[in-house]
């Protein structure tokens, strides 16, 4: 979708080039993070996509068409662009700031009208409410909101994000991260994302391409660049911690011990004691007869008790879905006094489970460097 | 908004002193029979008011008509480099007291309307100048580079974005500019140019308060009325959005 072929920039008076050399491809409906530390040439590589800057040498290609013999005001309005510093016209309202575009491409007054409530509606912020307000009147979370909603207005299908959710606190970052993911789902845009935030590269990016002084050092996926790091740079730019960090990778059903031991709370007291006494367990996960989690016993609540088990259920508060990552999961778990987590899917039915042992080995199984096992982990301080 | 009607009850207290001050000050010249002579030629006056008038709205108007545009020149890109020394020569310019530029002016155009109108507009050019282009490259960099990203021409950036986020200040600079031409209009009876100065040289040469009051207060008062309108000019030209509008700032 967006091929950049010996893309070369030198700024005039400069004699170090800004990017150099630069061989990259974004496939559609991708993701692609372009990180680095700062100065590293990043952002002028996203720029030069809709001409804010020009290229040296080289050329670049979307949808395979170079866009040198594209008119630029054309190619601008048919690239979606959201900046760090987001950049909404103060004199202009919600409204006008999301209908620049289509304005500029003569859309008449009902169309506007009807994009922009369903652009509110997307970035979910009530169109009564927000419409009429001015970017002071906004804050910091809901102004990105907006210059994601104004980049989207004429749906293009190429958007070029400049550290969109940097200048946000760190709470409502995720929040704003996690909606733009599931917006981008829905509506599959080839994405050009700059970053300084490795954090934010490997939870936004389907491919991460890292620079340093202008030049490619490794492109590929999040989970190639903490695995397999091309060289010294990469490693210490994902960081010693980089094992933590595949735990942000790692989905629960991937690291879960599937179908887990359990008992239905119509099985008799007496029955479960025995079969806990002969396998040394102290707790036994107890399900319904539909195989929906109810919580857990304690072989000290039963041992001496007869009847059904279900009367002496203990609740299991935190529980994880499958797809949430392991980070959640490892956080839940040390909070959490049994020392498992359990995973249930959206009906609540049991699924898996997790425990410190499985997480380790499942990190410790993609994660083959020397120095990477446990007492990589355990030296970080993070865990034991 | 709280601010506003706080600044709205302090302006309307301030108001209130002035008329009473006018008042007072009103009683005491009428009682030293200062104002005998416009109350026996209000036709002379009306006449001369309605010059002066003609003399300020025709200068400033040609100011803005050049200064603007200037102002927009000077702030793109192609004349950056040039762009300070030019205001500092335009400083300089106006450093000319305004009496020896009418005086310049004279001795190229004669005397008549025609000389007084250049000499108000050549002297009311600068702050217009001045605040067009603080206005226009003080613009937050951030929101003209979005502008462009999206693929605005520069005609658009600059009626879309540009001037409506400049207009506080280049209102402010005409705002500043008719105020003060209102003065110095006064000067080009020298020239011939009619209007209030009449009066008050006339008055002064004379050695005949009355008569210099008859000049003297309608230009105060028209100074005031300027003021006065323009400011609500602003207050209705500018977007709510820009934070600053809310409130009255004297220039």
């Amino acid at each position: 979708m967006i091929k950049f072929e010996k893309v070369t920039k030198i700024y005039p008076g400069s004699q170090a080039a800004a990017v150099n050399d630069i061989d990259l491809e974004v496939a559609e409906g991708e993701i692609c993070v372009l990180i680095g530390s700062s100065g590293c040439g990043k952002t002028t590589l996203m720029r030069m996509v809709n001409r804010l800057i020009s290229t040296t040498s080289g050329a670049i290609y979307i949808d395979g068409k170079n866009i040198m013999n594209l008119d630029v005001i054309e190619l601008r309005r048919s690239i979606g662009y959201v900046i760090q510093q987001i950049g909404l016209f103060p004199h202009m309202t919600v409204s006008d700031n999301i209908a620049t575009v289509p304005r500029l491409l003569r859309w008449d007054k009902r169309r506007i009208q009807a994009r922009v409530d369903e652009l509110l509606c997307l970035v979910q912020l009530e169109p009564a409410v927000f419409r009429h307000r001015y970017p002071r009147e906004l804050s910091g979370g809901q102004a990105q909101r907006i210059g994601v909603a104004r980049a989207m207005a004429t749906d293009p299908p190429v958007m070029l994000m400049d550290e969109p959710f940097g200048a946000i606190d760190p709470i409502n970052r995720e929040v704003l991260q996690d909606e733009f993911l599931s917006i981008q789902e829905k509506i599959r845009k080839t994405i050009v994302f700059v970053t300084h935030d490795i954090h934010e590269a490997i939870k936004m990016g389907n491919k991460i391409a890292l620079l340093n002084a202008g030049r490619l050092v490794q492109h590929g996926t999040p989970e190639a660049l903490l695995t397999s790091p091309a060289n010294q740079f990469v490693k210490d730019f994902v960081g010693a911690d980089r094992a933590l960090k595949r735990l942000d990778l790692l989905k629960v059903q991937d690291a879960m011990l599937k179908n887990p031991v359990h008992c239905h709370d119509f099985d008799q007291a007496e029955v479960i004691s025995r079969l806990m006494q002969e396998k040394g367990l102290n707790y036994l996960l107890v399900c319904d007869s539909q195989e929906r989690l109810l919580g857990y016993v304690n072989f000290r609540d039963i041992v001496d008790y007869s009847g059904n088990v279900g009367a002496r259920i203990k609740p299991m508060t935190l529980t994880v879905r499958p797809n949430s990552n392991l980070k959640d999961a490892l956080s839940k778990m040390l909070s959490y006094d049994i020392g498992i987590v359990v995973a249930v899917d959206d009906d609540n039915k049991l699924v898996g489970i997790l425990n410190t042992m499985t997480l380790a080995s499942v990190v410790g199984q993609t994660y083959d460097e020397q120095g990477g096992r446990w007492g990589k982990i355990t030296a970080g301080g993070k865990i034991l | 908004m709280k601010t506003q009607n706080t600044i709205h009850s302090r302006s309307r207290g301030w108001v209130m002193t002035g008329l009473v001050l006018a008042f007072a000050a009103g009683g005491y010249f009428q009682h030293l029979g200062f104002f005998e002579f416009a109350i026996k030629n209000p036709g002379e006056i009306w006449k001369l008011f309605l010059q002066h008038i003609y003399l300020v709205v025709v200068s400033s108007t040609i100011s803005v008509a050049i200064g603007v545009p200037m102002g927009i020149f000077l702030t793109r890109d192609f004349m950056r480099r040039y762009r300070n020394w030019i205001l500092n020569l335009l400083g300089i310019c106006q450093t000319v007291p305004s009496l020896a530029v009418i005086a310049i002016a004279m001795t190229y155009l004669g005397i008549g309307k025609k000389t007084a109108i250049f000499a108000l507009v050549i002297y009311g050019l600068l702050p217009i100048i001045r605040n067009s282009v603080a206005g226009l490259s003080g613009i937050n960099p951030v929101i003209i580079d979005a502008g462009r990203g999206m693929g605005m021409n520069p005609a658009q950036l600059l009626f879309r974005v540009e001037l409506p986020n400049a207009l506080y200040i280049i209102l402010a600079g005409i705002r500043t500019s008719t105020v003060i031409n209102v003065g110095t209009a006064a000067m080009s009876f020298l020239v011939g140019g009619g209007g209030l100065g009449d009066l008050i040289f006339s008055g002064i040469s004379m050695v005949d308060p009355g008569y210099m009051l008859a000049g003297a207060v309608p230009t105060c008062i028209l100074a005031i009325f300027f003021n006065w309108f323009l400011g609500k000019v602003e207050y209705w030209a500018i977007s709510p959005g820009l934070s600053f509008s809310s409130g009255s700032a004297n220039p």
